[in-house]
């Protein structure tokens, strides 16, 4: 039988492959979009995992608003990029300094 | 080692696995695609948790819209490959360290001393009349039924908000122009006529 402390181990180490991947891809927006999005199914895995060994079933109603709410935030994140690369010609981090002091 | 042990760590292999290709590719495109098969594992992982709407949900609203979005993005913008991975040397040991110290305090606290199968034996499983849709739907539209309404309100403001972000004409939409409307005088609004009153008719 699988442990609870499987799931939870597995979902740990997803949520820090996605926070080193924020880490190292600093200059790509896209790529930190999709490491956000890593972060949420590891989130979520947690989630359901308590759900199924407590026998709960709000668990997973949380699950289904992390998901509308993380699918709100891409499609307006996305928006925010295609509206940078049309601004700046470049969705390189680098570019978007006007907010520095 | 039970089937259910076996298939939960072939899941695990390939969500880390392509979890850690998605992170270290040089491709924006390829990195999508690993983190579709990420995604693909994982709704397998939450099958086995018995949490089969939400695994479905996220093949379905993951996979086949957010994953689709991205790839379009990121065929439209045509991305320059070199100058995106300039920085990325230098933060490569401090996100691995960093990553490698959660993973190990997190392994201490979540390890099978607190959480193990004596501490949290596993649930007896569902038989086949059980049907995980109806529980959450019972749910949902009983207990959790105003928080389902406002999930609807925050899509209907995604959708507002990315199509007026990305919206080009702006002749198309009316705005006010705030400098004009302070800056305007009577005599610009208010325009004085005289004209002949007609004669009054005798009663």
């Amino acid at each position: 039988m699988v442990s609870l402390s499987d799931y939870l181990i597995l979902s740990s180490i997803i949520f820090c492959i996605g926070l080193a991947g924020i880490f190292i891809n600093r200059t790509n927006i896209i790529t930190l979009l999709m490491c956000v999005e890593l972060i949420l199914v590891a989130v979520n895995t947690n989630f359901i995992a308590f759900s199924h060994f407590l026998g709960n079933e709000a668990g997973q109603i949380v699950v289904f608003f992390i998901l509308t709410v993380a699918a709100a935030e891409v499609a307006i994140g996305l928006a925010i990029l295609t509206l940078l690369f049309r601004v700046r010609g470049s969705i390189n981090v680098d570019v978007t300094n006007s907010l520095k002091g | 080692m039970n089937s259910e042990q076996t298939i939960f760590y072939i899941l695990s292999f390939w969500f880390i696995a392509s979890s850690l290709a998605m992170i270290f590719a040089r491709n924006a495109a390829k990195a999508v695609l690993f983190l579709v098969l990420g995604f693909f594992s994982a709704a397998g992982i939450w099958i086995l948790l018995e949490a089969e709407f939400l695994a479905i949900t996220l093949i379905l609203v993951y996979v086949g819209a957010v994953m689709v979005l991205f790839l379009f993005v990121i065929k439209m913008l045509n991305i320059d490959k070199s100058t995106l991975r300039a920085k990325f040397a230098g933060y490569l040991p401090l996100g691995l360290i960093v990553a490698l110290i959660i993973i190990a305090e997190m392994t201490l606290v979540l390890g099978g001393a607190q959480f193990g199968l004596e501490v949290m034996p596993s649930p007896a499983k569902h038989g086949a009349d059980y049907s995980n849709i109806t529980v959450l739907a019972m749910q949902l539209y009983t207990t959790y039924v105003y928080p389902f309404e406002l999930a609807a309100v925050v899509l209907l403001i995604a959708i507002i908000a990315a199509i007026t972000l990305v919206h080009k004409k702006e002749a198309t939409y009316k705005k006010q122009n705030i400098s004009e409307q302070v800056n305007v005088r009577a005599k610009d609004r208010v325009r004085l006529v005289s004209i002949a009153s007609p004669p009054k008719e005798k009663k």
